[in-house]
Formats: structure tokens, sequence, C-alpha cells
């Protein structure tokens, strides 16, 4: 290409004192960045391929690289920014829609950031979590049913299905094709490790994973890949995905590149066919559509499993949320405007959906002013980054947290955002087996729950501080929070007073 | 300054109760004499006691024990009164004028009866009917409070230590089978009559010594029932759940002591008995968010019995004594002796294990 | 006894085993103060290609073909590690014919040299094992 509109975001930085040309980082590149000159015996980079996902920085031996934003910048101007200009020089050259992976990451408000938490003191004791019981087990489901009781008076103790969770956290949803096979077995292994769950995403679920159903949320997306009757029999429940928080209001995207070899077996569509998923369901085209299919996964399920509604963080998401806990539906979960995704249109992901804390705060509320809290368990992801953000969430109401970027990092991500090529140096989002080679999940399980224990610990020190000893005590306690920063409006939604009342 | 009500006061408190199983009727003079031993535990800013079995001849009809701001306010009040209940009698509650206790409000007791056509106007039994129009009053009507609305039982409460509030009321000139009493150290408030414990919905009181840390949450999910928590104290919030566990919900004493103390899963599954598993399993899992954190040492009162119950960690003190037919219940062993120099078999319940105290059928 | 066992299921060809081996056996403390602008002579080969890699070192075998093959006696067994005398070693290549693996190779200096599980140098565990970023090699006792 004769002119060069945009010049390479990432400078690679060698220190030649320290390059031993051992050539790791041109092995390990997926994007064929280095190259070693044997004439000259010594490493060279072209920046022009680099998305700054940093594999050859991290095995580099001797630490001779680093990877730099390039200080070549357009003048500043703070409308139109830097990557704004980039972003019309990209569409003049191609004409088409501009993708994105993972979360948005536009400087919007980041709640989490501006709530804040009690701990007890003088009046009431903190709890040491070192020494005393510190419960963090949930059972999500409904807890509406009736008191009955058998011939002689003691209680029948009949639920609806629950499910039981060690710590209120699961893995979210990403399906098998945006993610590959050893990033899966990671997620099932951990999840079965830590007596929490993890997600099939749209991808159906591969039949070497049957063996970890118990703890497999197996999901219904509009394209209704891989759905057939085994698969929703080895989940412990099933979710039905309305919408995702990354980019709703349309389904997911898989180019055809992707969908080779098992990820076709498993999604049941022809190889090299774009998986391309509906932006509805074309069954549930409103609210009483959604209760016939809760009610056909039921029945398919024998009513044995709970069924989970996701969907997207939008404007009137306290009425749809409202409408989803009369459909019959066990739990709800929503996805807020930071979620992550495998690709997604820039301007969706960045423009559209709003943030899970107060979508939260508000579905909550609405519930409870309906009297129907209890008809489903909420369970909210889309930026879920720490243990402190998952007591704030469910100080706000939540009764559990999705995460998956977390996951991710956990296994290796950079988050370079370049999931959409298909060349994760990491071997998280690709399929090509040279590259997945390179999640070992001996190694990858290990992380995960390594990340989880340590997020479990840091809540029971949270509750503990709090003089909580059970986690189902701080859901929605909202008197445990406080705003700082934040407008009357905003503390209005979020129910909660300003720091210093 | 927020006035209490619009606010959340942390307190901590001393309670006491004492108990025939026989039905035997005893003055209220004990009850609050056995207060000045605890004296320091409280700070002087709210007294409170409960009395049962204390109007015989009214004991077909609610006693609604209410505090008016001003005559106005009560003239409004009465007007309501009168539209869904038959009011048999009204008065003032008799109070004898002491220096301790100043700025009472004006203190009224109604002997009513829920009215029929209003009953089924509204669909509901009389009990619903009853709590329902107590809520209205607390919530809707600013300068009135119901503060006691039980048949054959009322709650008696001030600003000021609980062994003065027994004086000011004059209590020894009530006789009960079953007392309860408070004395509050609040960590700052206004002083509002209404704030003192018990806190009371029916026949249920409640004396609480305590903070409960998950009282956000069970407020919350209690509200969705039809009930208010305008008083923003702890106390209120536990008063609702038992009402709504025992009464609308139909779970025994036990049973709701598994709920609010559930024991920790830990506790559940080192139990040998599977049906024993089971159930706590299934209270702990079907009312989440009625579990109550945070220390506390409670007696609930109702017609006819006594419930003691202390937080799973036993962060507060309560001991437990009998004599005969008596059974005492104090946060300090001094207060037990003070009822009954002789009490016997004092000990101090486990954490999580209710002490429930039963007046034998027929003699009340 | 512990050995070296690489999988190749996880091997991804990245050669650092070696660098981190010639870096270990080096007696130096920097790693880019012993390698730079040299050649390197590891204990550990990689071989293959995109498809399939994995590495290749000394087996320690119960019955070493390199010890009966030593014309000078320079190869012996230490507590069932296989080690080489440098000043016996004359570079007749013999033991390097004979291994049945190719775990043996010239040294810098001309004599031969194999994997000796990091014993006589500073690490405490075999270098390969702690260096490999995907736990491609691992260092167990296999019955």
């Amino acid at each position: 290409m004769s002119i060069r509109y945009i010049y390479p975001e990432f400078e690679v930085v060698r220190n030649e004192n320290r390059c031993i040309a051992c050539r790791v980082c041109e092995r390990q590149c997926a994007n064929e960045v280095h190259s070693y000159n044997e004439e000259k015996n010594v490493m060279i980079s072209d920046e022009t391929k680099c998305v700054n996902c940093q594999r050859c920085v991290s095995l580099c031996p001797t630490r001779a690289l680093k990877i730099v934003k390039s200080d070549c910048t357009l003048r500043e101007n703070a409308n139109w920014q830097n990557d704004t200009i980039k972003e019309i020089y990209k569409q003049a050259g191609s004409g088409g829609v501009l993708l994105s992976s993972m979360g948005n990451p536009k400087p919007l408000p980041v709640y989490w950031d501006k709530i804040l938490i009690n701990a007890s003191q003088v009046t009431n004791p903190p709890i040491d979590p070192l020494r005393e019981p510190m419960e963090t087990r949930v059972f999500l489901g409904k807890k509406n049913g009736e008191i009955e009781r058998d011939e002689d008076g003691n209680l029948k103790c009949s639920l609806p299905p629950q499910l039981e969770l060690s710590m209120p956290v699961m893995f979210s949803a990403m399906s098998y094709g945006s993610i590959s096979y050893n990033a899966h077995a990671s997620l099932a292994r951990a999840a079965t490790e830590l007596g929490i769950l993890y997600n099939t995403g749209e991808g159906g679920l591969h039949e070497d994973f049957y063996v970890y159903g118990p703890n497999t949320i197996v999901q219904v997306a509009s394209g209704r890949f891989g759905v057939h009757e085994d698969y929703l029999k080895a989940g412990a429940a099933v979710e039905i995905k309305m919408g995702q928080g990354a980019k709703p209001g349309i389904g997911g995207h898989l180019p055809g590149a992707k969908i080779v070899g098992d990820v076709s077996k498993t999604r049941m569509i022809p190889e090299g066919s774009d998986a391309i998923s509906p932006a509805p369901h074309h069954d549930i085209y409103s609210i009483e559509d959604l209760r016939q299919l809760v009610f056909s996964l039921k029945e398919a399920t024998e009513y044995k499993k709970p069924v989970i509604v996701k969907v997207a963080a939008v404007h009137n998401i306290a009425a749809i949320a409202s409408g989803i806990a009369r459909s019959g539906a066990d739990i709800i979960a929503i996805d807020g405007f930071r979620g992550g995704t495998g690709a997604a249109p820039t301007r969706i992901r960045d423009n559209v959906g709003i943030p899970i804390e107060l979508a939260l705060a508000s579905v909550d509320q609405r519930l409870r002013d309906e009297g129907i809290r209890n008809n489903v368990s909420l369970v909210v992801g889309g930026s879920i980054r720490s243990a402190s953000d998952v007591i704030k969430a469910i100080a706000l109401g939540a009764d559990a947290c999705y995460v998956a970027t977390a996951a991710l990092l956990a296994l290796g991500c950079h988050l370079c955002r370049t999931c959409q090529s298909g060349k994760c140096n990491w071997g998280i989002a690709t399929q090509r087996p040279d590259l997945v080679k390179r999640l070992n999940p001996d190694i990858g399980s290990e992380r995960l729950v390594n990340l989880m224990t340590a997020w479990r610990h840091e809540i029971k020190e949270l509750m503990g501080g709090m003089g909580i000893n059970s986690i189902e005590a701080l859901k929605g306690n909202r008197l445990m929070l406080r705003g700082v920063g934040l407008n009357e409006k905003e503390l209005e939604i979020l129910g909660i007073s300003h720091a210093g009342e | 300054m927020k006035r209490e009500g619009e606010v959340r006061i942390p307190s901590g408190c001393a309670i006491a109760a004492v108990i025939s199983k026989d039905g035997n009727r005893m003055s209220g003079q004990k009850i609050y004499e056995c207060m000045k031993p605890m004296h320091d535990r409280s700070n002087g800013l709210g007294g409170g006691f409960a009395g049962y079995g204390i109007y015989p001849e009214y004991k077909d009809f609610y006693a609604f024990h209410m505090f008016f701001d001003d005559r106005d306010t009560r003239k409004n009040c009465e007007v309501f009164l009168k539209e869904r209940f038959e009011i048999v009698k009204s008065e003032i509650i008799p109070t004898r004028k002491i220096p301790q206790i100043t700025n009472e409000p004006d203190i009224w007791r109604y002997f009513v009866t829920p009215l029929k056509s209003m009953m089924e106007k509204m669909q509901t039994d009389e009990k619903e009917f009853v709590a329902r129009s107590v809520m209205k009053i607390n919530t809707e009507m600013k300068g009135a409070y119901v503060f006691s609305s039980g048949k054959n039982m009322g709650a008696f409460k001030a600003v000021g230590f609980p062994e003065d509030v027994g004086v000011f009321y004059r209590l020894e000139e009530y006789e009960g089978y079953s007392w309860t009493a408070h004395g509050r150290y609040p960590t700052n408030t206004p002083g509002w009559w209404g704030g003192a414990h018990p806190f009371t919905l029916l026949d249920y009181s409640i004396v609480h010594n305590g903070e409960i840390s998950s009282y956000d949450a069970n407020r919350r999910f209690i509200e969705m029932f039809g009930y208010k928590c305008n008083l923003q104290t702890d106390t209120e919030v536990i008063t609702y759940i038992m009402d709504y566990l025992i009464r609308v919900k139909g779970l025994t004493l036990k049973e709701s002591a598994g709920v609010i103390a559930a024991p920790f899963w830990s506790t559940i599954e080192g139990k040998s008995d599977p049906a024993e598993r089971e159930r706590l399993t299934y209270l702990r899992t079907m009312f989440p968010s009625l579990l109550v954190t945070g220390p506390f040492s409670i007696v609930l009162g109702f017609d006819g019995g006594l419930m003691a119950l202390n937080d799973r960690l036993k962060l507060r003190s309560m001991v437990v004594g009998e004599k005969d037919d008596k059974v005492y219940i104090a946060s300090e062993e001094a207060a037990i002796r003070s009822m009954e120099p002789d009490a016997e078999n004092i000990w101090a319940p486990t954490g999580g294990e209710p002490v429930i105290i039963k007046v034998k059928d027929g003699a009340y | 006894m512990k050995r070296v066992y690489v999988n190749e299921e996880w091997c991804l060809g990245c050669h650092l085993c070696e660098y981190n081996c010639a870096f270990a056996n080096s007696g130096l403390k920097d790693m880019a103060d012993a390698l730079k602008g040299k050649k390197i002579f590891p204990r550990i080969h990689v071989e293959g290609d995109e498809k399939i890699s994995y590495g290749v070192s000394c087996r320690h075998c119960e019955d070493p073909m390199c010890i009966k093959s030593c014309i000078a006696g320079a190869i012996s067994k230490e507590n069932g590690v296989v080690t080489i005398n440098r000043n016996k070693c004359v570079g007749c290549l013999t033991c390097v014919l004979v291994c049945p693996y190719g775990a043996l190779a010239p040294s810098e200096e001309g004599t031969m040299q194999k994997c000796e599980l990091c014993v006589k140098n500073s690490c405490g565990e075999p270098a390969c094992v702690t260096g490999c970023p995907n736990k491609a090699i691992v260092y167990e006792e296999r019955g």
C-alpha cells in the first residue's frame, strides 16, 4: 500500500545489550513481528504487525523487550482524538463495519470505583475470618414456594431446583469457537475444583466436557448452535441468551475461518460457514414467547434444572426483568455494557447499553417494589474485576457475579483486544492448533483456581470487617455502601447514601 | 440533625424478662426494679417494657397503646380508628409525673375490635386487618404512633432509664403472667419515645440487645410483604420477621429460630440426623434474606410465652434462671438475682439455640 | 530416581530450555552476560517442526551404552546420574555415535557433555524444567 494512513500504534523496543538472539520472540509471535537476520546475528522487528499482546515480552529470558505506545501522534484534539481519526481512515480504506474485541474501553464512569464499603467498629464487633466460620455458599433459584407440611406436621423440604455455589462467582459464557478447546478445559476443570459453574456460551458443548456437566451451564442462544437433547440434559442449568452486554440488540458472530474441525461439529454447522447468530430469537418476539421457551426447556429437562435468562443491560431493564421474573425463569443474568466479547461492531460495543451497577440497583429495587424479588436469583456481569466489585454487587442486591474477562486474564490474556484475528498468541481466542497448544489446561486451571481462591479469601475479609459471617446477610444490604463523587440522581438510582451521611 | 426514624442509630443495651409457666400474674414492679443493677448498660435515652395478661377484663379486644404529638393529631387518628374499629374504651394511660421523665407526648390507649364490614371489604382475616391498620397509621400519620397492638398485652416505653420508665407508667399497678424489659444505650439521638424498645406488632414484642449487620438486607426483603420499617432501628425488623414467619408462613418458633439464627453449614453437615439436616438446609435455602447476622440477644414475647435467642456467635450476654413456676431471663445474673435471690439453674444458652417457655394451656 | 521427562503434547518448540540450560551451566550470574554474541552448547536439544517438537536430553539409562563405549573411562554413574569427567575425555565421539537418543554432544571446549540434572551447578532443580513456559518438561520419578 503506497500511503500509510495509520502509523503503527506500538513500537517494539529491544535492549540490544540484553538480547541474546535466542529467537523465542520470533517463534512465539503469530503475527510475525520478529525475525532473525542470520548474517548480522541480530533480531529485527516489524512493528506494523504488533498488537501489543506481550507474548514476546513475557517469554524473553533476558527481559530485553518492551512494547510501548508509539509517540508518533497526530496533533492533539479533544474532539477529534487519534483513535477516532484512525477509525475513519480504516473505514475509508475498507468500506466495512469496524470490529473490536473485549469490553468497552472508553472512559465512561465506573461506578464500582465510586462506591465504598463499611466496616464495623465499637458498637458492633468485626469478625475475624481466620478464626471464625465465614460462609460464602449461595444457592441460586426460585425461593417463592409455599410452606407445606405432611400428615405428621413435619416440613416438606422440597424447593424448586437450585444451583449450589461454594462462592458467589461463576465463569460467564464464552463460546467454544471464540475461545479454544484448552481454554474451555481450563474453565471446566477449575469450576469443578472450586465448586462453582462455568458456561458453554453459544458454541455448544464438546463431548469431552460432558464429564464436567454438573458444573456446566449450557447456553441456548439465538442461533441455537449445538442444541440437542443430550446437550440440555448434560448441564446443571440451561441459560437462554437473549442479549449480551457488549453488543445489545445483535447476535454473536464467529467468522467461517474459525469454524473448523471440532468447532464445526460441536456447533452442528458446516465447516467454513460463518456462524452469525440472528439478532432476536426468531421464536421469541415478545415476553409471552419467552415464557413459552422457558417452559419448553423445562419440559425437555424434566423440570429438574433451573432456567436462566441472560439479558443485556439496556434502558428499561427494570421492566424487562420484572417480565422475566414472571415468566417462570429461575435466574436472571444481567450483562452490563462493559462486558467482553470475541468480536462485535465497535460502534455497538462502545455506545449501546448501560452500566451494570445502575442496572442491578434498579432491577433489584423494582423486583422488591413488586414483591417478586424471591421469584428469581440475580446474577450480574459486565466487568466484575475484583473481590471488592463482587462485594459491592451483592450489597446492591445481586445473588452472584459472572466473570469472564478476569478469567481470561488469569489464563494469560493481556487484553490486546485483537481476538477477532484468530491469532491469539496466548492460545485463548484462537483455533490454530499450534497456538492452542500454548494454553496448557494444567497451568490454566491452576491459575483460575488460584484467582478464585484469592477472591474468596478477600470476600471473607471484607465480610468479616462488616460484621457479617454469612454472605446471604449481605445481599441487598445497601446500608453497607456509601457513594463518593456521585450526584443526587446516581445516589438515588443506586439506592445508597453519600459518604459522610 | 435528622430525627430518629430518618436515620439509623446503633445501640447497646440491657434486656430482662420473667414469665410464670403456671400463668400466675405478677406485679410490674419486679421487672422494673431488676433493671437497676444493669443501670450502666443504658444511657437514659430509652427504656421500655411489655406485659402480658395485664388486661383480663378486656382480653378479647386489641389494646392499642399510642403516642400523639398533640391533640389535633389524636383527633384525626381517632376518626381513622372509628372507620375501621369499634372503640370499646379509650383513655389516657395513667402515669406519674417524675423529674427524670420529661417531654412526654400524649399517651393513650384504646380497646378496639375490628368492624366486620371493613374486614369483609378488605377480605382479610382479623389479625392481618389489625396489622395493616397499624402499619398505615405508623407510616402515614405524622405525629401518631401505635406502639402496642395486641390482645391482653401492652408495651410501655419512654425516653429515660428503664427503672424510671417503670415508675413513670406505674407498672406496679399492673399484673401480668409475663414481662419483658429493655434499657437503651443509643450512640446519638435527639430522643424520641417511639424509638425505645420493645417493638411490637399484634401480640409479638421484641426487646433486643445488639446491632444487626444484616439489617438492610432483612428490611429490603421483609418490606416486600407489606411491612414498613419506619424507625430504621434493627429491632423493628426482627419483630416483622417473626410475625411473617410465624403468623403468615406458619412456621413454629423453633423453625423460625432456625431461619433467623440458622446454624453454619459446617454445623448442619455435622448433624447426625439426616431429616434434621434436610430441614435446616431447606429453611436456610428458602429464607436466606431473613438470616440475621451481627450480635444480638432478643426476647420475643407472644400470647402465652417467651422465646429467648442469641446470635450464632454468642456476641451478647444472656443468662436464664428459674425458681418454682417462674423463669427469668436477663443480660446479667445480677438482674435475675434482684428479681429472685434464690434463683436456681442459672445457665447461658448457646448461640443460635432458642429457649422457648410456654405458659400451660388454659392458664392465660 | 527423578528424571527429566518431556511431554510433546505441550512442547511449543520455543527453545527456551536450551538457553536456560546453557546459562545454568555457564557459571555466570547474568544471562545476557553469559550468552550474548556466543553460540550456545546446551545439553538439551529441541527437535521437530511446527507441528510437533520435543526436547531431547540424557535418559540416565539403567545400563548406559555410553559408559560401555567410552575408551577413556571418562563416563561413570554417580548416585544414578551418568556424568562425564572432562579431564579424561579425549574427544573421540564414540559415545555420541552410540547413544540411542542422541543425548551427548561436544561442548565448547571439545570434550563431550550431556545433561547431568543440574546437580553440579547452582540450580536446585534442572533449569530446563523451571524455565519451560508450558509445563512441557517435568522432573519426577516414574517407576
